[in-house]
């Protein structure tokens, strides 16, 4: 095993090379600058400002210098918010969308993961289905609606929780963005656990452990849980990676200054740096959270092999 | 619809700029100072314990450093850090800053401004002629990458120092003392003052600029010499400003602490606002929430007029609209634009049959005669026009009409879509973009043909709404080129009188708009929500609202 | 019904023949009838086919058209009177027509777009799993590189280079959407290959592929019907999210996810607007996962 990690982790080079050459070039390829604003700059403005960013440098040379930097951990300033740089800027908004996204997460794990088991071992009965519809409302109203509804019920109907804004992380702020983050995450566990655990449950082992005559919840916990847990991990391993990068939804919403905006607001504005940054800093958390979760997977069952 | 009265919009165009300057001349020479920055609140009122604001200010600033920033969104802040030559009073009047006076030169081409002796920075240092010298050479240095650098270019040599050509040295500005600084014009810029107002001049602290880089405008860094100084900023969450006790009318200034929050989806701004997170909103509610605004909050609800025009524009250099303005006209005259303004928008625009909105300084726009046909003849009009322009029932235009996605501009282009079927048959598929590819499609004047355009202006004068039809100007999307145009803005730089130049600016207009390469559909306003206890509000058309001018009252 | 027969068929489709050489005829009728006695699969059924039927003859109740827009009638509540059963939009639109069509174009893109990833997603979850080595590695760093590179630009980049065309939204969708799946079925792969019966299989001199697909992927299925029921509702939202790039479908055509924005923004004003399509889409979601659970029961191998 620890061959194997130490492999990955070296893999993980020429993974971060590929995401950092293919983003970059994706990137410039697309129409439209960091400076253009319906208010047309003067070309000699144009000129300066590229000038000042080397824009106008060959993109092969950009490329470069850009490989150059990101070597030495400076991930260049960034064109929209001229007063900072991507450094700061991801370590600013991480810090907030990790808490929110690692709550939401638990949460999910907890709720979603109890809910999934319980729908499947009453399969089919009232209870299942009361379980699973509950679940379902989280995929089938979209966040852009739930957000606005706990809004209008918890701040401005009953007046318990702030409407939106940070406040320095106070826990009364974190309460709605983290329900709204997590309730999708409950159904897609719950989904995934319950069709896990079902299959785990007419397995030939679990099957063989019942004819011994070992009671019911004592089969589930020492050999149901661990298998039926491999698909939800399976699953959480990249969703993880995004959920604690923020989502611009919710963050636009609450007014929450975390990192999930910087990815389609920096795209939108064309931010190449700030773009850029928070690809490469997902690119790491998509890669330790999938080595992690293939961790898990050989420990959550001892079938499974890497070479 | 609802329209807030307007009532300082006589009290602007009944005041020419000379007459302006002239009375602030006299005024400051019997040596009193008539105008205070900062409005006491009315006698009798009582005020609030405790005098903080929450102001919603949408996106995040890109920047507190006023040579750098672009966004209106920053310079809403740095109004209350800073403090330019002239500043502007509730109502939107100009008047002194730090400039306590100033004199114009006989020929106009010469500024000179004399500096408050008490005008001070937020660490006490004297703010000086030769910080504005620093601060504008600041502005037009290629090193600096200022987008706005081009706002000063009627200052002599500005433009060659922007173009790399001069040293910043070059340019035309001088400290004559401490408290003395002059500005060499090239040509007599009517706006020249106005223009002042403009977040890109503001002065910075020489010192702490070159101590800290980019980094100056952190807290603890940040030297300003405006009514607030900068106390926290928490990227995306909020700008936290509070009291400059250093700033010479800090006596008159009243709130202590203002909150500039990041409040990037309008809804649920104003849910935030409902839910007392907010005293006031940015310049912009939602459409689809007035509605309820009027019935619930009618007492909060402040709609009124803002320097901008909401207009579409034609590909003048591609078929179907080269070389045919019969189509243009038909095209512009079948848009029944009061069925925008009080149907699909109600939010209080106004119909524009002009391009420059009304209101502007010294200025009364040309509107298109037909503003007052019955709409049957207009669309009669409209319809012969279509006809001779060679299209018919069986021959119908078929239009692309571009826009950039957001809610209005695509309820507006299904609107006109739909005016232009029922009333001419003309076909048409409306595309929408994503922002920047939809700039760029339409700068380049090469697939568009008819698309949405909308504008801001950046300071109180019909010049900034007729320079986007020079033919050489950047934002000029329509492809309009017409030599006399461009020579009669040209020489409405050196005409003597105000009434003389309003003039030749609506003979431009006329001209502008007779070419029917653009059709104005709306002017816009800002709609905003306040709450009752907000104090020394009053709407102007510049959407400037300085936090020292506001007041909490008790509640 | 064209809708429902394809997800319903979608996991079978794929392996046809393994079916038939495994298990013969018979076992089919068995797993048809396993999913007909089960309720909610039956009543989901029956719902989602009556969505169906309304989505493709309902716009004919109705007098108006999708895209006729009445300044006079703008934001109506839902009356049965003037013949807008589901109220008016924001300019005087018909909302039950408007939905409905709205249904046409989600329905059209939730089920092919997903049968896009499920396709991609499967094969390559399945190949990775069972090759193992050096092969899984990098086929799963290269899904690494995906889930990283920025989705806004490469559809913006699509719709520069190829323009509007409606099978881009498939191409969109499907070309990030099968990244989980392929994870997934590569995790269950991955702790099946080691079962006795695979071992058994192998050691009979099975060749690669057909274990693949005679033995890996049946009993994958479990796991990829669930993951395809998840599958859907995100297609449909992502859909709208294209819609706002450029790509998509474009006004005054519209689709669910579509709808529900616009509603959402209209939610205390004109509520009407945001409950119809998300009635619809919450129904149809619901369907398509009690439908996905029966036929997950249905096609267990290990009841067979």
């Amino acid at each position: 095993m620890p061959s194997y990690i130490l492999k990955r982790l070296l893999s993980a080079i020429p993974t971060i090379f590929v995401i950092i050459s293919l983003a970059f070039f994706l990137i410039r390829a697309a129409p439209g600058g960091p400076f253009d604003t319906d208010r047309a700059l003067p070309p000699e403005v144009e000129a300066n400002l590229n000038a000042k960013y080397h824009l106008d440098d060959p993109l092969v040379v950009q490329y470069g210098r850009y490989l150059w930097d990101v070597l030495r951990g400076d991930l260049g300033p960034s064109f929209q918010y001229r007063d900072f740089t991507v450094n700061e800027l991801i370590a600013s908004g991480f810090p907030v969308s990790l808490r929110l996204g690692l709550s939401a997460v638990l949460l999910a794990m907890v709720i979603g993961g109890a809910a999934g088991i319980i729908a499947a071992l009453r399969q089919n009965t009232a209870t299942d289905y009361g379980v699973m519809s509950f679940a379902m409302l989280g995929i089938s109203i979209p966040n852009f609606v739930v957000a606005p509804l706990l809004i209008m019920i918890f701040a401005v109907n009953l007046g318990w929780l702030p409407a939106g804004g940070w406040n320095d992380g106070a826990f009364k702020n974190t309460i709605l963005p983290i329900v709204s983050l997590a309730l999708l995450q409950v159904a897609f566990v719950a989904r995934i656990a319950r069709g896990a655990m079902i299959e785990v449950l007419r397995s030939n082992y679990i099957r063989t452990a019942r004819a011994k005559g070992l009671p019911g919840w004592q089969i589930i916990l020492k050999h149901g849980i661990k298998p039926a847990m491999l698909p939800v991990v399976s699953y959480l391993g990249p969703a993880a990676a995004a959920v604690i990068t923020g989502s611009v939804v919710i963050e636009q919403i609450y007014g929450i200054p975390g990192l999930g905006r910087h990815f389609v607001q920096g795209a939108l504005n064309r931010d190449y740096t700030l773009v850029m940054g928070v690809v490469i800093f997902y690119g790491f958390l998509i890669i330790a959270f999938n080595l992690l979760v293939d961790i898990i997977y050989a420990w959550l069952d001892p079938k499974v092999r890497y070479s | 619809m609802k329209k807030t009265a307007h009532t300082f919009r006589h009290s602007i165009s009944g005041t020419s700029s000379l007459g302006r300057i002239i009375s602030a001349l006299l005024i400051v020479a019997l040596g009193s100072i008539p105008f205070t920055a900062a409005a006491k609140p009315p006698a009798g009122v009582k005020l609030a314990e405790e005098q903080v604001i929450h102001r919603g200010n949408g996106a995040e600033a890109d920047s507190l450093d006023p040579q750098i920033s672009e966004s209106t969104n920053a310079s809403n802040i740095q109004r209350d850090l800073f403090e330019s030559l002239v500043s502007e009073a509730p109502d939107g009047r100009l008047i002194p800053g730090v400039a306590k006076n100033w004199d114009i030169s006989e020929d106009r081409r010469q500024y000179t401004f004399h500096l408050r002796e008490n005008a001070k920075w937020s660490n006490g240092d004297p703010v000086t002629a030769h910080d504005f010298v620093f601060s504008w050479r600041r502005l037009v240095d290629p090193a600096t990458g200022s987008r706005y650098s081009m706002m000063i270019a009627p200052v002599t040599n500005a433009e060659a120092v922007i173009a790399g050509e001069m040293p910043p040295e070059s340019l035309a500005v001088a400290a004559l003392d401490d408290h003395t600084f002059q500005v060499n014009l090239d040509a007599p810029t009517p706006y020249f003052l106005s223009m002042l107002t403009h977040s890109s001049v503001y002065p910075v602290h020489p010192p702490s600029v070159q101590k800290f880089g980019r980094d100056f405008t952190r807290p603890g860094n940040l030297i300003s010499n405006g009514a607030y100084v900068l106390d926290e900023w928490r990227v995306q969450s909020h700008i936290k400003l509070v009291r400059n006790p250093q700033y010479w009318d800090n006596e008159n200034t009243t709130i202590d602490e203002a909150y500039y929050y990041v409040t990037e989806d309008m809804n649920a701004e104003v849910l935030r606002y409902r839910a007392g997170g907010l005293d006031m909103t940015q310049e912009n509610l939602p459409v689809s929430m007035l509605d309820w605004i009027r019935e619930n909050l009618p007492e909060e609800l402040v709609i009124s007029p803002w320097l901008g025009i909401y207009y579409y524009g034609f590909n003048m250099t591609q078929p179907p609209f080269k070389d045919n303005p019969k189509l243009r006209k038909a095209l512009s005259m079948s848009i029944d634009r009061e069925i925008i303004t009080d149907k699909v928008l109600d939010n209080g625009v106004i119909p524009a049959y002009g391009f420059v909105p009304p209101g502007v300084l010294d200025y009364e726009g040309y509107e298109y005669p037909w503003k007052d046909m019955s709409r049957e003849e207009r669309l009669a009009e409209a319809r012969r026009l279509y006809r001779e322009a060679g299209y018919s029932e069986e021959n119908p235009l078929r239009v692309e009409l571009r826009y950039n996605t957001e809610q209005n501009h695509k309820k507006i282009a299904l609107a006109i879509a739909a005016m232009w079927k029922q009333n001419l048959g003309v076909l048409t598929e409306i595309i929408n973009q994503e922002w920047k590819v939809f700039l760029n499609v339409r700068a380049e004047k090469r697939i568009t043909q008819a698309f949405r355009i909308g504008w801001i202006g950046d300071y109180n004068d019909a010049y900034t709404f007729l320079e986007l039809g020079l033919s050489n100007n950047g934002q000029n999307d329509t492809g309009y080129a017409d030599p006399s145009y461009d020579k009669l803005l040209k020489d409405s730089f050196n005409t003597g009188s105000v009434e003389e130049r309003a003039a030749m600016l609506r003979q431009a207009e006329e001209q502008f708009l007779g070419s029917y390469g653009v059709a104005p559909i709306y002017y816009y306003v800002t709609s905003r929500l306040i709450k009752p206890y907000v104090g020394g509000y009053q709407s102007n058309i510049m959407n400037h609202h300085y936090t020292k001018n506001l007041y909490i009252k008790a509640h | 019904m064209s809708s429902i027969i394809q997800t319903d068929a979608a996991p079978t489709q794929i392996f046809p023949e393994d079916a038939e050489v495994l298990k013969g005829r018979s076992l089919w009728d068995d797993a048809r009838n396993r999913l007909l006695n089960n309720k909610a699969a039956v009543t989901a059924m029956i719902v989602l086919g009556a969505i169906v039927l309304l989505v493709i003859f309902g716009p004919l109740l109705s007098p108006f058209s999708y895209d006729y827009p009445d300044w006079d009638n703008i934001y109506e509540p839902p009356s049965v009177g003037d013949a807008h059963y589901f109220g008016t939009d924001s300019i005087g639109r018909d909302l039950f027509v408007r939905t409905l069509y709205g249904g046409r174009v989600s329905l059209m893109v939730g089920v092919v777009a997903t049968i896009v990833s499920l396709l991609i997603g499967v094969a390559y979850g399945a190949t990775a799993g069972y090759l193992g080595g050096r092969v899984d590695n990098i086929m799963m760093r290269i899904v690494d590189v995906l889930y990283t590179v920025p989705f806004m630009f490469f559809v913006i980049l699509l719709m520069v280079v190829f323009g509007r065309h409606l099978i881009l939204i498939f191409v969109a969708i499907g070309a990030i959407n099968w990244l989980d799946m392929a994870r997934i079925v590569r995790g269950q792969t991955l702790s099946l290959k080691h079962r006795e019966f695979i071992e058994a299989a192998e050691a009979g001199g099975v060749s690669t592929p057909n274990i693949i697909r005679r033995h890996i992927v049946p009993n994958l299925l479990g796991v990829v019907i669930v993951y395809i029921t998840l599958t859907i509702p995100q297609v449909i939202l992502i859909e709208s999210f294209l819609s706002f790039l450029g790509l998509g479908v474009q006004e005054p055509l519209t689709s669910w996810g579509a709808l529900v924005n616009e509603g959402a923004e209209d939610m205390e004003t004109a509520p009407w607007s945001l409950i119809f399509p998300a009635v619809f889409l919450a129904a149809t979601l619901f369907c398509f996962n009690f439908i996905g659970d029966g036929l997950r029961d249905a096609l267990d191998p290990k009841d067979r």
